[in-house]
């Protein structure tokens, strides 16, 4: 874990906070989520030299509900103007001091944030945006810098979703009773997305996307501190945990991977394995089971073993058939054949990958060739593997994973090209 | 996922759009051209706001360029592109979007691909991975 800078973890805490009060007391999201960013902007470069205030939350609100109701008058000044008539007049309280408008609902709050950042109408792209910005508190610029793309076209992806948010009509309301299930598995679906997104960045220009996996982990932190009852928050958490224990064994310095079974484990994050392996053995106790939470179990069964060799494939066998059963596709059939194949043998884990051949989602995936090389190695057949690492290696669009599956394939051969 | 998408044209004249520059298009009445501008402009407006653009380029006349080998240490230039075809690179854009899908539809969309030309769409590497 890298040290947190104290003033931008205080404001990506109050961030959701602060845009929260706005958008209860002003109603506009979209205009509350700019003038909240210009806020935080002016307390990056404000209190470094003055000092945090007394009140942040306070400073904040007051500063960001200055910027919008100047917003606010401006915007209706340029109607007025455009309008024959000035027909309605705005309410006082619309431009009322904004002090009195902090109310400290604060975490339940963020969950109802969070809800409407992973709108169904926005795509996992604009999800994702949205909300490292209005509940993540990150900048535009540090957005398009994770997700290396300009600045402009990630403005123009979170401004696009803020208008879609508000053509769809949502509002800043926890969901109605009846769609909360599927609204809070979207929620922890970008979350997992956010995560992934920073877990497979290595070193060179990718360092920075390192961020996200922190910033995925502490928003699901978040939640689960506002949800304490739900299974697959705390599932997700420990997954991410348990995962993110692995990154300094992954890579090796030149940004070439590691994988799982040659990983030096002296190297994992003890701290992240300790705190993952005692979340998800609370949480399987006395939650009811869901994907998330069976994958920890399975991350945390890699995870108690000191060395590969010492793996209980077994319990990790029974996990995949548990996920098959829960949340069917084809990436946990491939994991589930290497499973079965280290406990019945390679036969049958290649047995399992033929009927994929047929599935297009995942029939010119390099994964299904990588595996497929994998089992036949273990199975003997050398030529076989070789010819399927070469394929794996050309299908995928990853450089470390192209190095690695062509170095895969070059052991096999007797000069070894 | 970023794709590129490399523009193959073969406009009469060189310039930009190149299609409107293909001997079809110019054979068009101004109406047919300018909806065909129209739509191009849509296109580019649409993933423009939709956030998937990430960047374009367009270049110049094929004949200014050079082609550059090294032979026996010494390198030898060369006028004209490395690969000879009626159909020359005119430009890229390069796109971040969901899936090879949306990328091959978007690429559908430049007029280009109705005269004559074609749009190629290649992935980019990306410099992360998952270990295996």
């Amino acid at each position: 874990m890298q040290p947190e800078n104290g003033t931008e973890d205080l404001l990506r805490r109050l961030a959701p906070r602060v845009l929260a009060a706005l958008v209860r007391h002003y109603g506009n999201f979209e205009a509350a989520e700019d003038a909240v960013q210009e806020a935080l902007l002016a307390a990056t470069t404000q209190w470094p030299g003055s000092g945090v205030p007394e009140s942040p939350l306070g400073w904040l609100i007051r500063v960001a509900s200055r910027r919008l109701t100047d917003e606010l008058r401006s915007e209706l000044a340029r109607r007025r103007r455009e309008a024959t008539v000035a027909s309605h007049t705005v309410p006082d309280e619309l431009f009322a001091p904004a002090a009195d408008i902090a109310d400290l609902r604060g975490t339940d709050d963020t969950l109802t944030l969070l809800v409407l950042c992973c709108h169904p109408s926005l795509s996992p792209a604009s999800q994702i945006a949205l909300t490292l910005r209005a509940v993540g508190g990150l900048t535009t610029a540090e957005i398009a810098r994770a997700f290396l793309v300009p600045e402009a076209t990630m403005a123009q992806r979170i401004s696009r979703a803020k208008q879609r948010i508000k053509a769809a009509g949502a509002r800043f309301q926890p969901p109605p009773e009846e769609e909360r299930p599927e609204r809070f598995r979207a929620v922890l679906h970008v979350l997992y997305l956010i995560f992934n997104e920073g877990y497979t960045a290595t070193a060179g220009p990718d360092v920075h996307r390192a961020d996200l996996a922190a910033e995925a982990i502490r928003l699901t932190r978040t939640v689960t501190r506002i949800l304490p009852d739900d299974g697959e928050v705390a599932g997700l958490l420990a997954l991410m945990l348990l995962t993110d224990a692995r990154r300094p064994a992954r890579t090796r310095p030149d940004g070439s991977l590691v994988p799982l079974a040659e990983q030096d484990r002296s190297r994992w994050n003890r701290a992240y394995v300790d705190e993952g392996i005692a979340l998800i053995t609370r949480t399987l106790s006395r939650a009811p089971l869901g994907p998330y939470q069976v994958q920890a179990a399975i991350a945390a069964v890699h995870a108690e073993a000191a060395r590969a060799e010492e793996t209980d494939w077994r319990q990790v066998l029974a996990l995949y058939q548990l996920l098959e059963r829960l949340a069917p596709n084809p990436m946990v059939t491939l994991n589930h054949a290497v499973a079965a194949a280290m406990v019945q043998g390679p036969q049958a884990g290649l047995a399992m990958l033929a009927p994929l051949d047929a599935d297009e989602r995942v029939a010119r995936h390099h994964r299904l060739s990588a595996v497929r090389a994998h089992l036949l190695e273990l199975a003997g057949d050398h030529e076989g593997a070789r010819a399927c690492y070469l394929t794996a290696a050309r299908l995928t669009t990853s450089l470390p994973e192209q190095q690695y599956l062509q170095n895969q394939a070059a052991r096999l051969t007797s000069d070894g090209r | 996922m970023k794709y590129l998408l490399l523009i193959h044209s073969n406009p009469e004249n060189w310039g930009h759009p190149t299609f409107l520059r293909t001997a079809a298009a110019l054979a068009m009445s101004s109406e047919e051209r300018a909806e065909l501008s129209r739509e191009f402009e849509t296109l580019l407006t649409e993933i423009v706001e939709s956030g998937e653009l990430v960047t374009a380029e367009a270049l110049p006349d094929p004949a200014q360029t050079r082609t550059v080998r090294v032979r026996d240490g010494v390198p030898a230039v060369t006028d004209g592109p490395f690969v000879e075809a009626k159909e020359q690179f005119a430009g890229y854009f390069v796109v971040d979007c969901e899936s090879l899908e949306r990328a091959t539809e978007i690429a559908a969309r430049f007029p280009d691909t109705r005269f004559g030309g074609a749009v190629e769409v290649r992935a980019l590497m990306e410099r992360s991975g998952q270990e295996m």
